[in-house]
């Protein structure tokens, strides 16, 4: 008979089966772990809203183009939060060390997570170490956890993407996940591929300062991609997102790598990237600001809102078909030609 | 990436898709041989820029769908004894009759994916105490690196490195399929990749039955011109075995590659998943690389194993059925939990159908 169900990679990949596990396995025992599908939980003490959030980071290697763990695990819970539309503020960081680290990496890695919690205007104000046993961890996992008060003016949430809105990005995508791809499997690369891995809270605080209620969700594509990240909010929302192939930036390295791999840029993740669904009305000037910051000057229009019909995401190819972007199944592998 | 802009030119695109309405004057079914092809179909929605008269069928050339079952149970049952087992990743996820190397991977079992068979030498090169078995799945594309492998193998002296060899031909199944009486195929668009290799000598014989054949590129372009190019043939009645992909495919094919695959393996009866056994359609090491093959090495025995129930593998391979007249297709059988191999590779028929194609219908919510 068929064997007890086990805990697979995919299961972590940020997919359909990441979605299940916390939909099926986690929702029916922790009442409000419905919650996590978004970046960050929005908690409310004595009339103040708080984005909170916490991730944990595995990626290897620990040093990749373009940033490592320490750098990545600050960005990341930063993100999140300002994917809520808080101004990320104090930050706790949990290290599992394996026996055998170098204190020199560990050094390398803790100067990093200071200089992007500066770069970030954050402070790390509480913190744990545990060292487990030789073969118990992969070199070094972090986590890191992150508060961050709401504006009044922002209200963000996925439900409230509708019909007529636009959708931006403030830069390429796929080029984190290729990165550390190469970076892993040692894949020779004549252009080098940089991690984006950047914190996008200057973007968020300031798209909700200019237009308010009018930015009706961010989210940033990190594992799964555009693919997972679009067909959550399609689901939440019940919508058709529409995506324009023609606008999406992505460096030619990156497609080229894609391309080689039999990879999907779509699913694979970004770093330093944040996805807006603004009213359409005010999408000309929600790239103006994108554009206006660090980290978005390649800022694009790349789809809108087309239907409430059927909660799905299609894209628009260059010779004017249209497909599915599906859900991505789970862990991404390359083809075998 | 200017290389690949140039294929993907709307303007052209339309100008070929008005063509091939153009010439397709009769009903045509066409197959792609390849499942890259049937991918980059999907993916770029190529069949909404076809006239309704030409229909694509999908064939045999995804190495995970064909591969049979008992293969990828040899593989899993490898592994749970404690080999260490280096496999493309599609490889991964195919049910196996009792699990998947996924899961072998998930309960500590030593399975690693790699892009390159070189890769394998390296891993057994540095962990000389360990058995490392390579899964040699694939056509004549995969199969010339794997023979150089086992002949770099060879002269490393190596005694902890083998290759469960599970290499199949192109050609003999292509002739396969046309002898189908349920299955009819007015033209073939045949492997790029394969093809790079074999060169197109080996089409001459569909040709010459009358089924004219093009090596096709992978960029949309190179497919809508390659259907073009059939559709003309089938017009004019003058079947012919013709290169679109000439940037990439000499006639000859590589014959460095050739002679490297003919040095390791030699051509023997294989069976295949949905297609069943053709003459001289597989590959097996040669006596003198035997000590490679991991097979004779672990005594394995691969007897075959009936199709999981209600699986329409089998029909999808030869043509025979669309993805979608699977009963099991997007209900049972997802890519998430797959039933069929057709589902689980990004190149099987099923995953590009289930991965792309907009529903006509509104879906059920799962």
């Amino acid at each position: 008979m068929k064997n007890p169900k086990l805990i697979t990679l995919s299961h972590g990949a940020g997919g359909l089966l990441s979605q299940q596990l916390i939909t099926q396995q986690f929702a029916p025992l922790l009442e409000h772990a419905g919650q996590a599908l978004n970046d960050a939980a929005v908690i409310t003490i004595n009339g103040t809203k708080i984005a909170f959030s916490t991730d944990s980071f595995t990626v290897s290697p620990l040093f990749f183009p373009g940033g490592d763990i320490g750098s990545l695990a600050i960005h990341g819970t930063v993100n999140d939060i300002a994917m809520m539309g808080g101004i990320p503020q104090y930050i706790s960081l949990a290290l599992v060390i394996e026996e055998g680290f170098s204190a020199d990496d560990l050094d390398r890695i803790v100067q990093s997570i200071a200089e992007a919690a500066d770069r970030c205007g954050v402070v790390v104000v509480t913190g744990d170490t545990k060292v487990v046993e030789h073969g118990a961890a992969d070199g070094l996992f972090v986590n890191t956890s992150g508060l961050g008060e709401i504006p009044v003016r922002a209200n963000v949430e996925p439900k409230r993407v509708a019909v007529g809105d636009a959708l931006l990005i403030n830069g390429t995508i796929a080029d984190h996940g290729i990165a550390v791809m190469c970076a892993r499997e040692k894949l020779d690369v004549s252009t080098e591929i940089l991690s984006d891995s950047a914190p996008v809270s200057e973007i968020t605080s300031k798209l909700i300062a200019e237009l308010g209620e009018k930015v009706h969700a961010l989210r940033d594509p990190t594992r799964g991609g555009l693919a997972s990240t679009l067909n959550e909010i399609a689901a939440q929302a019940g919508v058709t997102v529409e995506i324009d192939q023609a606008a999406l930036p992505i460096l030619p390295q990156v497609a080229g790598v894609c391309e080689i791999l039999g990879l999907d840029p779509l699913q694979v993740a970004s770093e330093g990237k944040v996805l807006a669904f603004v009213d359409g009305s005010t999408a000309d000037e929600a790239l103006t600001v994108m554009k206006s910051c660090d980290g978005g000057q390649q800022a694009a229009i790349i789809g809108q809102v087309t239907s409430a019909n059927w909660p799905q995401v299609c894209l628009r190819t260059p010779l004017g078909t249209t497909r599915v972007v599906e859900m991505p199944p789970g862990e991404i592998l390359p083809r075998i030609c | 990436m200017k290389l690949i802009d140039e294929f993907h030119n709307p303007q052209k695109a339309y100008r070929l898709a008005q063509q091939i309405e153009e010439v397709v004057d009769q009903p045509l079914a066409f197959m792609e041989v390849c499942g890259t092809h049937s991918h980059v179909i999907a993916r770029h929605g190529l069949t909404q820029m076809l006239p309704p008269q030409l229909r694509l069928i999908s064939g045999p050339g995804c190495p995970v769908c064909v591969t049979p079952q008992e293969v990828i149970d040899a593989a899993i049952q490898l592994a749970r004894e404690g080999l260490w087992l280096a496999v493309f990743g599609d490889m991964m996820k195919v049910p196996g009759s009792d699990g998947s190397l996924d899961e072998v991977r998930a309960t500590g079992g030593q399975v690693q994916v790699v892009y390159s068979p070189m890769q394998a030498i390296e891993w057994a090169q540095e962990n000389p105490d360990e058995q490392i078995v390579f899964m040699g799945v694939g056509f004549e594309t995969t199969a010339p690196s794997v023979a150089i492998c086992i002949s770099e193998a060879n002269e490393l002296g190596l005694t902890n490195f083998s290759v469960l060899v599970a290499h199949r031909l192109i050609p003999p199944a292509m002739q396969a399929l046309i002898a189908q009486p349920d299955v009819q195929i007015d033209g073939f668009l045949c492997p790029g990749h394969v093809s790079a290799i074999i060169g197109v000598h080996p089409y001459q014989p569909l040709a010459e039955q009358g089924i004219p054949c093009v090596v096709a590129g992978f960029e949309p372009l190179d497919v809508l011109q390659s259907l073009y190019m059939l559709a003309q043939m089938c017009r004019e009645n003058k079947p012919q075995v013709l290169i679109q992909y000439d940037r990439v495919v000499k006639p000859e094919g590589n014959p460095t590659a050739l002679a490297k695959m003919n040095e390791v393996f030699e051509v023997t009866t294989t069976r295949w998943r949905g297609l069943g056994e053709i003459p001289a359609s597989g590959l097996r090491t040669r006596d003198s690389y035997a000590r490679f093959d991991a097979q004779k090495r672990f005594a394995l025995e691969l007897k075959p194993v009936p199709e999981p129930p209600g699986c329409q593998c089998g029909a999808v391979l030869r043509g025979a059925v669309q993805p979608t007249e699977c009963p099991l297709f997007g209900t049972a059988c997802r890519p998430d939990h797959p039933v069929g191999p057709c589902m689980v590779s990004s190149e099987g028929a099923c995953a590009a159908v289930y991965r792309y194609q907009i529903p006509t219908t509104t879906p059920s919510p799962t």
